[in-house]
C-alpha cells in the first residue's frame, strides 16, 4: 500500500468501465496490481539496503513509475526485447528477471543477474531477453536500434522496447537512432519516462519544444499517454505492440509519470530543484497503486483483505530476495578477470597487467 | 599465390565471410550505392543486397550503437568507418557499450562486431583527418585491435576478426589501399589474432612496428643493410592481442630496439611496448630503447611540414645508429 490513504482525485467516468473499456479483465487487473505492489515493496526493500550499507554506488529508484514498467511490459511477448537506462530494476522484474537475481545484484553478489559485476545500473538477462541497463544517458538507444534491425534482418515477429528518461532526447544518439529507424521502417517502440526531471533539471529548462514533437522530424508516430495509469498503459502498448509487430514501423511514446523519489540515493525526496508540495500533491493524485486501487475496488473487483493479502506477498518476495542476496557470497576473486574477452585467443596477449599470468603461475 | 591490391583483399575477406555466414553484414557511409569511400566494398551490394550492404546516415555514433545492439541480439556486424578520425563520434559506443558488454552481463552477450575503416595520415588532409588512433582502442580491455600492412594480412586477419567473438578495431590505411602484394590462394585463408611476422630478418637491431609503419622500417632496414646492419623488422600486426613472445624473442637476438609507430608519443603502443620489454628482458638490453612517432604536434598541411611531422626512414636510421651507440 502506498504511504497516503487519500484518494485520487474523481475522474468523471465512472471508474467500474475502466476495464471494459480497456479490454482487461479482473484477473488481469489483479495481477496488475499485484506486480505494481511488488515492485513497490522491491524498491523500498533496496532503499533500506542502500541506507544500511549492503548496496553501494548509484542506486536509481522507480517508485511512483511502477505503472510505466507493468503496463509497458506486461503485454508484451515473452521473446520481445525490452531494453533500458539505469532506473531499471522494475522493468528487469516485469520482464520476468527474478527479484532474487536482481536484489542479488543490487548487493553485489556472485547470484546476482550480472555475477554481481553490473550493478543496480546493469541488470542483465539474456533468457528474458531482457537486454540491460545502461549507465550511459541515451546509450541504450541506438542499441535497442540495432536489435530492432537484427529482428528485422532475420524475418521475426517481434519488438524491441527501449526506456529512456526525458533527459536522453537531448542526446544526439537518440536523434540519429530515430532517424535510421524511420528509414528502415523497424520495430522498435521507444519510451520516453517522462518525470519532468533529467536529474535535477526541469525539462521546460532544457527543450523548447514539447516532448510530444521530439520524433515528428522523423516522421516517426508520436503518443502521449498517462504513465500513472496502468490499465490505459497496458491497453495502449498491447496494442501498439501488434502493430508493431505487423510492420507499422517505430513508434514514439511520452509517457507521462512521475518520481517519487530522488534522481539517486544522494538526492532527497524533493531536492533543490522542486518543492516538497509538488512531491506530496504527486503522491497524493498520481500515485499508480493508489489510483488501481480506486478503481478496482469501486468496481467491486477488489477489497481490502485481498489487498492487504497481496501486499503482504510482495514484501515476503522482497524480504526473501533481500534474504537470498545476503545469503548468496560475493563473487570470488577469479571472477576478477572472468567474461573480459568472450573468446581468449591461443596466441598473444590480452590482459597487459600480468597479474592472471602470475596468478596462473602460483 | 595471387598478386593483388590491399583493397582487393579486404573485399576478398568481406566477400567470403558474407558468403559463409549469413548473420555477416556491413553498413557505413557510402559502402553500398558508391561502393564504398575507398571501393573496398565494390561489388558487394549487387552480389549481397541492400539488407546485408547497407548505406548509413552520416551518424556515426547513431549506426555504430546500432551495430552494437545488433552483435547482442546475436548477428555479426562489420562497421565501416569512412575514417577512424570520423569514428570519434562514436567512441563512446565502442568503449562504453562494446568493450564492456560481457563483462558487465557476465558472459551473458558476447560482442562479435568488426569495426573497420582506414587510421592514420594520408597526404595533406591536415589535422582533423590525419591521426593515428589505434591506441585510443587498445587502452580499453573489451577491445581487440589489429593493424595490417600487407594485403595478404589484410585478408587473412579480417577474416580471423570477423570470425572473432569480441569487439574488434580493425584499422586500415588510407595509403595501403593501392599497395599490391600476394596473397595465398587458400580456400579459406585466416591469420590468427595474436601472431607478429618477421617481415625482414637480422640480426643487429629489432624494428618493432605496426600497420603502414611496416614499409617505412622496411626501407629503413634496406638502407641500413647497405652500411652493413642487419635489422629484424617484426610486424606485430595485432595490437591487442598482442605477440609478446616475438618481441622477446628478437630483443633477446639482438639486444636492441626500436619502437616505430604513426601516432604520437604520449601513451602510444610503443610507450607499452617499451615498458613491457624493460620489465621482462631488461637484462637483454644493450641500449635504451628508443621510440619513433609522429611529431607531438597536431598534422599540419603545408607539405614541408607534414613531411616533417611524420615519422620518416630517416628517423628510423637515426634511433637505430643511437641504440648501436654509432
Amino acid at each position: 500500500m502506498p504511504e497516503t490513504k487519500t484518494k485520487a482525485k474523481k475522474s468523471s467516468r465512472k471508474k467500474s468501465d475502466a476495464l471494459a473499456e480497456h479490454g482487461i479483465s479482473d484477473e488481469l487487473a489483479l495481477e496488475l496490481m499485484r506486480d505494481m505492489l511488488l515492485y513497490r515493496r522491491f524498491e523500498e526493500k533496496a532503499e533500506e539496503g542502500y541506507a544500511i550499507g549492503k548496496i553501494g554506488g548509484f542506486c536509481h529508484l522507480h517508485i511512483g513509475q511502477e505503472a510505466g514498467a507493468a503496463g509497458s511490459i506486461k503485454p508484451l511477448r515473452d521473446d520481445d526485447y525490452v531494453m533500458s537506462a539505469y532506473r531499471e530494476h522494475t522493468q528487469a522484474l516485469a520482464k520476468g528477471v527474478h527479484p532474487n537475481a536482481v536484489m542479488a545484484e543490487l548487493y553485489g553478489r556472485k547470484d546476482g543477474s550480472s555475477g554481481g559485476k553490473g550493478g543496480s545500473m546493469h541488470i542483465f538477462d539474456a533468457d528474458c531477453r531482457f537486454m540491460g541497463g545502461h549507465g550511459i544517458v541515451g546509450g541504450q538507444v541506438p542499441l535497442a536500434t540495432g536489435i530492432a534491425w537484427k529482428i528485422k534482418y532475420r524475418g521475426e515477429e517481434t519488438v524491441s522496447l527501449v526506456f529512456m528518461g526525458d533527459a536522453a532526447v537531448n542526446q544526439g544518439g537518440f536523434h540519429e537512432a530515430l532517424n535510421m529507424a524511420a528509414v528502415w521502417n523497424l520495430p522498435a517502440i521507444y519510451v520516453v519516462e517522462n518525470n519532468e526531471y533529467g536529474m535535477g533539471t526541469a525539462f521546460s529548462r532544457v527543450s523548447r519544444t514539447d516532448m510530444s514533437t521530439k520524433a515528428v522530424p522523423y516522421g516517426i508516430p508520436s503518443h502521449t499517454v498517462d504513465g500513472q495509469d496502468v490499465l490505459a498503459c497496458y491497453a495502449f502498448f498491447r496494442d501498439l505492440a501488434d502493430k508493431v509487430r505487423h510492420g507499422a514501423g517505430p513508434q514514439f511514446v511520452d509517457l507521462q509519470t512521475y518520481r517519487f523519489r530522488g534522481h539517486s540515493m544522494s538526492d532527497p525526496v524533493s531536492g533543490t530543484y522542486r518543492s516538497v508540495e509538488e512531491v506530496l500533491q504527486a503522491k497524493e493524485e498520481r500515485d499508480p497503486i493508489a489510483l488501481l486501487r480506486d478503481t478496482l475496488m469501486e468496481a467491486g473487483v477488489l477489497d481490502q483483505e485481498t489487498l492487504e493479502e497481496m501486499d503482504a506477498e510482495a514484501r515476503q518476495v522482497s524480504l526473501d530476495a533481500a534474504d537470498f542476496a545476503e545469503a548468496s557470497p560475493p563473487p570470488g576473486p577469479e571472477a576478477l578477470y572472468a567474461n573480459v574477452w568472450a573468446e581468449i585467443n591461443p596466441n598473444g596477449r590480452l590482459f597487459f597487467d600480468r597479474r592472471p599470468e602470475s596468478e596462473e603461475a602460483s | 599465390m595471387a598478386v593483388m591490391t590491399y583493397r582487393e583483399a579486404l573485399n576478398e575477406a568481406l566477400r567470403e565471410e558474407m558468403e559463409r555466414d549469413p548473420d555477416v553484414f556491413l553498413m557505413g557511409e557510402e559502402v553500398a550505392e558508391y561502393d564504398g569511400a575507398y571501393k573496398v566494398s565494390k561489388g558487394l551490394l549487387e552480389e549481397f543486397g541492400e539488407q546485408r550492404i547497407v548505406d548509413s546516415p552520416i551518424s556515426e555514433l547513431g549506426f555504430t550503437g546500432l551495430g552494437v545492439g545488433a552483435a547482442m541480439a546475436g548477428l555479426r556486424p562489420v562497421i565501416e568507418f569512412m575514417t577512424f578520425n570520423f569514428a570519434f563520434l562514436a567512441i563512446d559506443q565502442v568503449i562504453n557499450s562494446a568493450a564492456k558488454m560481457y563483462y558487465m552481463s557476465e558472459g551473458q552477450f558476447p560482442m562479435p562486431i568488426v569495426f573497420r575503416g582506414p587510421t592514420g595520415a594520408a597526404l595533406q588532409l591536415s589535422a582533423q583527418h590525419s591521426q593515428a588512433c589505434e591506441t585510443y582502442y587498445s587502452h580499453a580491455p573489451g577491445c581487440k585491435v589489429v593493424t595490417p600492412g600487407t594485403p595478404a594480412d589484410a585478408k587473412g586477419l579480417l577474416k580471423a576478426a570477423i570470425r572473432d567473438n569480441d569487439p574488434v578495431a580493425f584499422m586500415e590505411g588510407e595509403s595501403l589501399y593501392n599497395f599490391k602484394g600476394e596473397v595465398p590462394d587458400d580456400d579459406d585463408f585466416v591469420i590468427p589474432l595474436g601472431v607478429a611476422d618477421l617481415k625482414h630478418e637480422g640480426g643487429d637491431v629489432s624494428l618493432i612496428t605496426h600497420g603502414k609503419m611496416i614499409h617505412v622500417a622496411l626501407q629503413a632496414a634496406q638502407k641500413l643493410e647497405k652500411d652493413g646492419i642487419h635489422a629484424d623488422v617484426l610486424d606485430l600486426r595485432t595490437i591487442r592481442p598482442l605477440d609478446m613472445d616475438a618481441i622477446l624473442e628478437s630483443v633477446k637476438k639482438t639486444n636492441r630496439a626500436v619502437y616505430l609507430e604513426e601516432g604520437w608519443p604520449y601513451a602510444g603502443t610503443g610507450a607499452q611496448i617499451v615498458s613491457m620489454i624493460q620489465e621482462e628482458a631488461f637484462d637483454d638490453l644493450d641500449a635504451p630503447i628508443i621510440r619513433v612517432t609522429q611529431a607531438d604536434v597536431p598534422m599540419p598541411y603545408a607539405k614541408n611540414l607534414e613531411m616533417l611531422a611524420k615519422p620518416s626512414a630517416n628517423h628510423v636510421i637515426e634511433a637505430v645508429n643511437k641504440v648501436l651507440y654509432r
